[in-house]
């Protein structure tokens, strides 16, 4: 149950990204793309994400997960160094690519060796995430 | 093309429910750099079958749809490979660090009213326009 509900939910997230155009680059990147020629798709398909879910989160008030256990608490709202300067890494590379993690996964059979290199570099980067971390926190608290 | 907005809007509600049924069902909040990076770094472990599963779908619902409904689909990928290496490492460094990327913070977060997830997306929003602004149009390398 666990693992089939998991699977539909991946490929929901996935066939939703690929009709969305999401693993298109340059839709990405034109609804970036301020200066030049503007794209909006992005803006509805974040808004036609979001509505979904915002019920979603209306619907695990006073109810448990269907395979047990309990929802996820939400997170103190910390905004510290890292959520910052993080965020603004990932936007940089989403940038000058036109892709985020999930549409390098959704992509993968059908982006050539382009979508390889950078799914090699992106686990790179998340395995080596945490020593920059370090470094990160540490310049924090010169700071 | 005009009617982009309408398969925008029919993607991201099939994005939505699939974070849906990953919250109510697995209890589980659908990031997909968390996902990955779990499983890689091995701070995921305990639900490894369960992520990998999740991957699979991601990787074959689109591959299905491509090959059965479009022709091949076209990701108008840059080939500059120095380009790629760089974009790769921000995007895994930046999203570990952070905790989210676009599904977790973005569509999770932002449907949670959480500020985290509001403050991420204001800044991968405001850095990925601006890198893209100062590398196509200043240098005009992209």
């Amino acid at each position: 149950m666990r693992q089939f509900l998991s699977f539909l939910a991946g490929g929901l997230f996935g066939a939703g990204l690929f009709i969305s155009g999401m693993t298109d680059t340059t839709k990405v990147q034109g609804w970036l793309d301020v200066f030049g020629d503007w794209d909006p798709t992005l803006a509805f398909v974040m808004g036609g994400a979001i509505v979904p879910m915002f019920f979603a989160w209306r619907l695990t008030t006073g109810r448990a997960p269907l395979v047990g256990g309990s929802f996820p608490t939400p997170s103190k709202p910390e905004i510290d160094h890292r959520l910052v300067i993080g965020s603004a890494m990932f936007g940089m590379g989403w940038g000058l690519v036109g892709l985020c993690p999930g549409p390098v996964i959704a992509s993968i059979t059908y982006n050539g060796w382009g979508g390889l290199l950078f799914l090699v570099a992106m686990l790179a980067g998340m395995l080596a995430a945490p020593k920059f971390g370090v470094q990160l926190d540490r310049l924090a608290t010169k700071a | 093309m005009e009617t982009d907005w309408i398969w925008g809007l029919v993607g991201g509600g099939l994005i939505g429910l699939g974070g849906a049924v990953y919250l109510l069902g697995n209890g589980r909040i659908m990031g997909a750099s968390g996902i990955l990076g779990g499983l890689i770094d091995g701070t995921g472990r305990n639900a490894a079958v369960e992520k990998l599963a999740f991957l699979a779908g991601v990787i074959l619902l689109p591959l299905i749809l491509q090959t059965v409904f479009t022709a091949p689909a076209s990701t108008h990928m840059t080939s500059n490979i120095t380009i790629i290496i760089a974009a790769g490492l921000l995007v895994g460094i930046g999203t570990r660090i952070a905790n989210g990327c676009t599904s977790g913070h973005g569509v999770c977060g932002i449907s949670r009213l959480s500020l985290r997830g509001i403050i991420a997306t204001v800044f991968y929003i405001l850095a990925g326009g601006l890198t893209l602004a100062l590398f196509r149009h200043v240098l005009g390398v992209i």
